[in-house]
């Protein structure tokens, strides 16, 4: 997806930066990082991003996403 | 309501036939989590939510060893020191998993891991509101039972001795006082070392028991997974059957007529 004239813009993902395309959509981030999005959820600025959604939403300059999962634990 | 048979409980308006919940932390690795909770024959298992790695996305998840289809996932806010961050969790794990049954924990401080009781009510009602059904980690407090059930609480979950301790169950009174007034499910959550512990609960009246180290750090864990089921089980129909009443002196079992 990625072409050389894509614009990239700067993101953070559990406090690391990260870039993508201008355009880029939550779900396109996802898998982008190597992540299924239908396994993970995600909050974008201390929201969540309902996941019906995760297709749709584009990602903006300097968003601030968090991505869970569900891990072991007591 | 508290389910009166052997064979079932239901909370929240979901029914299950295993009395046991087991969590899924400080195991070698999911291969023996998953093949401990098959010998508990638990429906239920604890998870945490955390952040994902994101430098090895690929590294193997709880999700490719346990199914979320089969087994239910409680999502755990273990962890969580404030009521916020607890929700802010939850609300989270809500859309992992597409599920409003939760576990609620606040915790008051490390060294003890004892709920912090303010902050555990104040979230259980902002989690109740929001459409959330949380069952809730707990103080062994029959007041304060009654004020989580009044805010929302789907189950109460009290402690029977510190989380990880293996202490066994150290308040068989106000435990006993909790199961007696609640009208929502209760579950020991966090104490129990090994089988008698998860029976004794059991006898107590509870509905259920909620165990993690004390099969996790068994040396054998999925033989000690089968032992807590069998516990489980015996302890839930020793409490239906009715215990013996307590004599001072002995009793003999054999009849004193016709002795030679």
């Amino acid at each position: 997806m990625t072409h050389e004239h894509d614009v990239m813009i700067t993101i953070t993902v559990n406090d690391e930066n990260h870039e993508v395309p201008e355009g880029s959509t939550v779900a396109y981030l996802c898998r982008d990082i190597g992540l299924d999005p239908e396994k993970v959820a995600v909050e974008r600025n201390l929201e969540i991003v309902p996941r019906s959604t995760l297709e749709e939403a584009l990602v903006r300059a300097g968003d601030r996403f968090e991505i869970v999962h569900f891990v072991g634990g007591g | 309501m508290t389910s009166h048979t052997n064979n079932s409980w239901t909370v929240a308006g979901q029914t299950f036939h295993s009395r046991l919940i087991v969590g899924t932390g400080k195991y070698k690795d999911f291969a023996e989590n998953a093949a401990a909770l098959e010998a508990s024959g638990a429906q239920i298992v604890t998870v945490a939510v955390r952040r994902v790695n994101v430098s090895d996305p690929k590294a193997p998840m709880l999700t490719d060893y346990i199914d979320p289809k089969k087994i239910t996932y409680l999502p755990n806010t273990a962890g969580c020191f404030t009521g916020e961050e607890a929700i802010r969790t939850l609300r989270l794990a809500r859309e992992a998993g597409g599920w409003d049954l939760v576990k609620l924990e606040v915790l008051g401080e490390a060294k003890t891991l004892y709920p912090d009781m303010y902050e555990t009510l104040r979230a259980t009602e902002i989690l109740a509101n929001e459409g959330f059904k949380p069952m809730v980690y707990c103080v062994d407090d029959p007041i304060a039972a009654k004020r989580l059930e009044d805010a929302g609480a789907v189950a109460i979950m009290p402690l029977g001795a510190p989380i990880g301790s293996g202490l066994g169950i150290q308040n068989r009174v106000t435990i006993r006082l909790i199961v007696e007034g609640a009208n929502v499910p209760v579950l020991v959550d966090a104490g129990v070392g090994t089988a008698s512990d998860a029976a004794i609960a059991m006898e107590l009246g509870c509905d259920g028991v909620l165990m993690n180290t004390a099969i996790a750090e068994a040396k054998q864990p999925v033989q000690m997974a089968q032992a807590m089921k069998l516990a489980v089980e015996a302890g839930r129909t020793a409490y239906l059957a009715g215990r013996m009443g307590r004599r001072k002196y002995a009793d003999p079992s054999s009849p004193l007529a016709g002795l030679i």
